[in-house]
């Protein structure tokens, strides 16, 4: 009998040991996985731009990989334009519907609005692309007929500033609620009206968390594939106007990368490369300012 | 009078996202449901009738897949986070950043990374394996992320409750942290599958875009998502891209509600 308990107690210690190790390992595997995405990354993008040349790939102004010409610069500034565009549209939007959402929404209609915005985030971005194809670009030609197709970047800037809505409008209501109560109360105590109140004392107490729901927003936009590629007009020129079509670093990778062999496809990796780095400094910049707001 | 102007402008802006998500709605629904016709339902897809029942089959598939993938992954590595791990261990921070880092990568180099790596270094070719191997490690932080919230949110009385009675930890951890956090992670997994649902840039160089239904998971085969990004990219068929962007529509809303409606379980259960 006491040989048997003995027997039983290793066993269920092993069986301890055993799944600690298996959670352990389960724990590492988003380790794992951003190491190979680095280094499947930059492994084969950056052979590219040690070919192509560091300068002549970030600064040429010319993408023709039929002449095995490979400059970036109209994507990146193509990305830029468009994700700015995006933010003028999306961010003070953004902001006053969180406000509305934290100090004006009666509670009532507080919950079917709260998940229409969750309805917002879970639209998949291959609608939006169709609902502004079908109809965004149909209303920007009709308003600038000599200009434009219609497929340009301030069409892909107002798809893009609804699409990064939810982002913002999530984030910043959070922020505005993390904010004590009694600042709000301490305003209008002081004889300060309800909008003074917001304006002056509770958006500058959850400016931290503000501007991290702006930087997640602009991230979400820089990185949009699908969206944008169906209505911003992809082609690979340097940005001159809002009503010129652009490309952008990602739509460039999903254009191409059907077709493309050799360098090509390798610069079409290095793209993604660029991409990457731009979403790295990104998240860092949130985590460093999500940092800043639990101070 | 200034407080005029900010109210409303703060009105106005909150109609504007409301009546935007409204307008887009309202216009897919009103402009597909006349195009949701019984052919595009049969089983097999030809390029004179698209139909998206292969499609439809094969999200099934993919969601199937990746939730078999990064469901016991996301937990199993947020019970590490929440109940073994040591709260001054540097490990957590690194997987801490490592997973917010994941959160914030693109769909699009997700799917250059599966294509790279799954398809491409494993050799396993475009196939729904390769797909659902780059939408788990898309989906693994939000999974991770609902399975912590909800395990942090059980009480420990319950665990001291457990020790208390003899249990050890393993079983403390099964049968009676995980069970009481079910509501929670449950509408993550939900929320993950919207995700998986929605997704076209991550699958279209993995998984790819044969319009069949796939015999096996190592043939490849389109989603719903990418069955609509090949229609409306063609732009031939411009009446089945509405009648495809109304299930998807429908699809994805369904599938929020019912993780709020979760969601609200786990309110109503703790409090």
């Amino acid at each position: 009998m006491g040989r048997r308990t003995k027997i039983e107690n290793t066993v269920s210690l092993l069986k301890e040991k055993i799944m600690q190790a298996v959670f352990f390992i389960a724990a590492c595997t988003s380790i794992l996985a951003v190491a190979l995405i680095c280094i499947f990354l930059f492994a084969n993008g950056i052979p590219a731009m040690v070919k192509i040349g560091l300068p002549e790939f970030l600064t040429g102004q010319i993408w023709k990989p039929g002449n095995n010409i490979y400059g970036i610069l109209p994507m990146i500034l193509g990305s830029i334009c468009v994700t700015a565009g995006a933010a003028v549209i999306g961010v003070p939007i953004g902001i006053l519907t969180a406000v509305f959402m934290a100090e004006y929404c009666p509670k009532q209609i507080y919950k079917p609005l709260k998940m229409a915005t969750e309805l917002l985030a879970g639209i998949p971005s291959i609608v939006y692309g169709f609902f502004g194809l079908v109809v965004l670009v149909p209303v920007i030609r009709a308003i600038f007929p000599m200009e434009t197709d219609g497929m340009n970047i301030l069409t892909a800037a107002i798809l893009l500033g609804m699409m990064i809505l939810p982002t913002i409008i999530g984030v910043s209501e959070a922020a505005l609620r993390a904010v004590p109560r009694s600042y709000y109360e301490g305003a209008l105590a002081l004889g300060a009206t309800k909008e003074r109140s917001i304006f002056s004392v509770m958006l500058p107490a959850a400016k931290s968390g503000v501007i991290a729901a702006v930087v997640l927003g602009i991230g979400r936009a820089v990185g949009e594939t699908m969206a944008v590629m169906m209505i911003a007009g992809n082609q690979p020129r340097m940005p001159k106007g809002i009503l010129q079509g652009v490309r952008t670093l990602t739509t460039n990778i999903v254009l191409e990368m059907g077709y493309a062999t050799d360098l090509h496809r390798e610069a079409l990796i290095a793209t993604a490369v660029v991409l990457f780095v731009f979403i790295l400094i990104i998240n860092f910049a949130v985590a460093f300012l999500n940092r800043k707001a639990a101070d | 009078m200034k407080s005029k102007i900010q109210k409303f402008f703060v009105m106005l802006s909150a109609g504007i996202t409301f009546a935007a998500l409204l307008f887009l709605i309202a216009y897919i629904l009103i402009k597909g449901i006349p195009n949701l016709k019984l052919s595009l339902f049969t089983w097999k897809y030809t390029s004179e009738n698209v139909s998206m029942l292969p499609a439809i089959i094969n999200t099934i598939y993919m969601t199937v897949l990746v939730l078999v993938i990064a469901v016991p992954l996301g937990i199993f590595s947020a019970i590490f986070m929440v109940e073994y791990a040591k709260k001054r261990n540097p490990l957590i921070n690194v997987i801490r950043l490592t997973t917010e880092t994941l959160s914030g990568i693109p769909s699009i180099v997700y799917g250059l990374f599966g294509m790279l790596f799954f398809v491409t270094a494993l050799k396993w070719g475009l196939s729904l394996l390769a797909g659902a191997f780059t939408l788990s490690i898309m989906v693994l932080p939000s999974i991770m992320r609902t399975t912590e919230e909800a395990l942090k949110a059980v009480p420990d009385s319950y665990r001291e409750a457990s020790f208390g009675l003899g249990a050890g930890k393993l079983r403390t951890v099964f049968c009676i942290v995980l069970p009481a956090a079910v509501p929670g992670i449950l509408s993550g997994i939900i929320l993950a599958i919207g995700r998986i649902v929605g997704e076209t840039a991550a699958l279209v160089y993995t998984a790819g875009t044969v319009a069949e239904t796939a015999d096996s998971i190592f043939d490849s085969g389109r989603t719903l998502a990418v069955h609509m990004y090949n229609l409306s990219s063609e732009g031939l068929h411009v009446n089945e891209s509405y009648a495809t962007a109304v299930v998807l529509l429908v699809l994805v809303a369904a599938i929020n509600m019912l993780s709020g409606f979760v969601a609200r379980c786990l309110d109503g259960g703790t409090k």
